[in-house]
């Protein structure tokens, strides 16, 4: 039996290119989804915390239902249900509008986590600063822009960061919403070159140059951006 | 001290009550604060003063009567009770300056949000305040890095920058160690001759007597001594009361 296959590392230097290509793809998602899920989260965190008990109860049915349905599913609705089938695109082109669709899937999914952490910063920030917001005649939303939210926020970078992580690593699964990103690119080599460990070690790494700087830089934000009491 | 002339009142609580759960917090209180007047109230921990002065900026609701200020009832919420609270000031036990910002713009964050000042002139007006509370070189610096007095006294310019129409104390001092203590009341002495209308609760009774109008004893929920400060100190009438000076005074 020929064992040589199994450690030839030629197939990721032949590949290169789509490898890179393939991380960009995750990059772009990543960053994108990032960007939405932090505003949805906000939003979604303001709404948890509202006088008004429709809006604290909409925000709480939305977190729960959407945290625990599990990724694949969300996206196969939007790619399969919502893009294909009730004919939803973003755009005439498939590749941009699966990257669209694939996005707002992440987006949805990674707002509630982003939303239950703030929630645990606001936790961190004292009545008293939100009372004294108030009696200097600041309304709730002024309350929470001005004064709350700043410093959840800064208290929470850590699991922010966490969840940035997660989110990239979230991204192997939009081929289920025909979406090509590295993780896709990596089967695409199992298929032609079969499963061996160079092409999984080569992924693997390239998924760790991406997170690991990402934790160590969260990591000195919080340190950085933490507020003294 | 000036005693005050125009016998107008800017709040009035009328059968005020309030519960925390089966305990009966404020028991039909009624009670007026005149334009100018420094408003003591001296009690028993527990005894509901701290509830009743957070009730006139409605920081705490109320289950039963009403609270007029400057003619007008307590709005319920929103844009209306915002306004009204910009109206009052507020000094809390434990400072609550705003951690993320530093001391000047924990003093001009209420005129340029809620006032819709300039920055300019918002400074300029913060930093007058914070000169006259004794602060003005600290400006750049964060809560954190001041003293519990410093705090305080940043506190107080926070509440004067609104220019409100009184202000309310919530044991200002109860947090400071002892030589703090008395830079904070200095400035509210101060606040006191130039005629700001305050209710103060408080446990220091060397303010009440140099400073306040009327003393107002608090015990389960019930105002039950009501006199100007030398009366009150020199002869209290009830035996509640004469229990409470007791203890406090004798050492």
């Amino acid at each position: 039996m020929d064992t040589s296959a199994l450690f030839d590392f030629s197939p990721l230097v032949q590949e290169l290119d789509k490898i890179l290509l393939g991380f960009w793809a995750t990059i772009r998602l990543t960053l994108t989804s990032a960007v939405i899920a932090l505003v949805l989260g906000t939003i979604l965190v303001a709404m948890r915390v509202a006088p008004t008990p429709v809006l604290r109860w909409a925000g709480a049915a939305y977190v729960n239902v959407v945290r625990n349905t599990p990724l694949t599913l969300v996206l196969i609705l939007c790619a399969l249900g919502l893009s294909d089938t009730m004919q939803l695109t973003f755009s005439g082109d498939p590749t941009t509008n699966y990257f669209w669709w694939a996005v707002a899937g992440l987006s949805v999914y990674t707002a509630t986590f982003v939303c239950e952490a703030l929630r645990s910063g606001i936790n961190t920030v004292s009545m008293g600063q939100a009372e004294a917001a108030r009696a200097i005649g600041l309304t709730f939303t002024q309350t929470l822009r001005l004064v709350v939210l700043p410093q959840a926020f800064r208290s929470v970078i850590s699991p922010l960061g966490s969840i940035l992580i997660a989110l990239a690593k979230n991204t192997t699964i939009v081929i289920v919403a025909s979406y090509l990103d590295a993780a896709a690119q990596m089967k695409q080599m199992f298929d032609d070159y079969g499963g061996t460990i160079p092409i999984f070690l080569g992924f693997a790494f390239g998924y760790m140059v991406l997170t690991l700087p990402t934790g160590f830089l969260f990591g000195w934000l919080a340190k950085r951006l933490a507020v003294a009491r | 001290m000036t005693d005050n002339g125009d016998d107008a009142p800017l709040v009035r609580l009328e059968n005020v009550n309030k519960h925390f759960g089966a305990l009966h917090v404020l028991k039909d209180i009624n009670l007026t604060v005149f334009r100018g007047e420094v408003l003591v109230v001296i009690g028993p921990s527990g005894g509901g003063k701290s509830t009743l002065c957070r009730t006139v900026n409605r920081l705490e609701t109320i289950d039963g009567g009403q609270i007029v200020f400057d003619g007008q009832p307590l709005p319920d919420e929103g844009k209306g009770l915002a306004r009204l609270r910009s109206e009052v000031g507020m000094v809390f036990q434990s400072f609550n300056l705003f951690a993320h910002k530093t001391i000047l713009e924990n003093v001009t964050l209420g005129p340029i949000k809620v006032r819709g000042q300039g920055r300019e002139a918002a400074e300029r007006r913060a930093m007058e305040l914070l000169e006259r509370v004794g602060i003005a070189a600290q400006a750049q610096k964060y809560p954190a890095q001041l003293s519990g007095g410093q705090q305080q006294r940043v506190a107080i310019a926070r509440a004067l920058a609104m220019e409100p129409k009184m202000i309310l104390f919530d044991e200002p001092t109860s947090a400071l160690d002892p030589e703090m203590v008395q830079e904070v009341l200095d400035v509210m002495v101060s606040l006191a001759r130039d005629g700001m209308t305050m209710m103060v609760v408080t446990h220091e009774m060397g303010f009440a007597r140099r400073a306040a109008n009327r003393v107002v004893f608090m015990a389960d929920g019930q105002i039950v001594e009501e006199n100007t400060p030398d009366a009150f100190f020199g002869s209290p009438q009830t035996d509640r009361a004469k229990d409470f000076l007791s203890k406090i005074l004798t050492h």
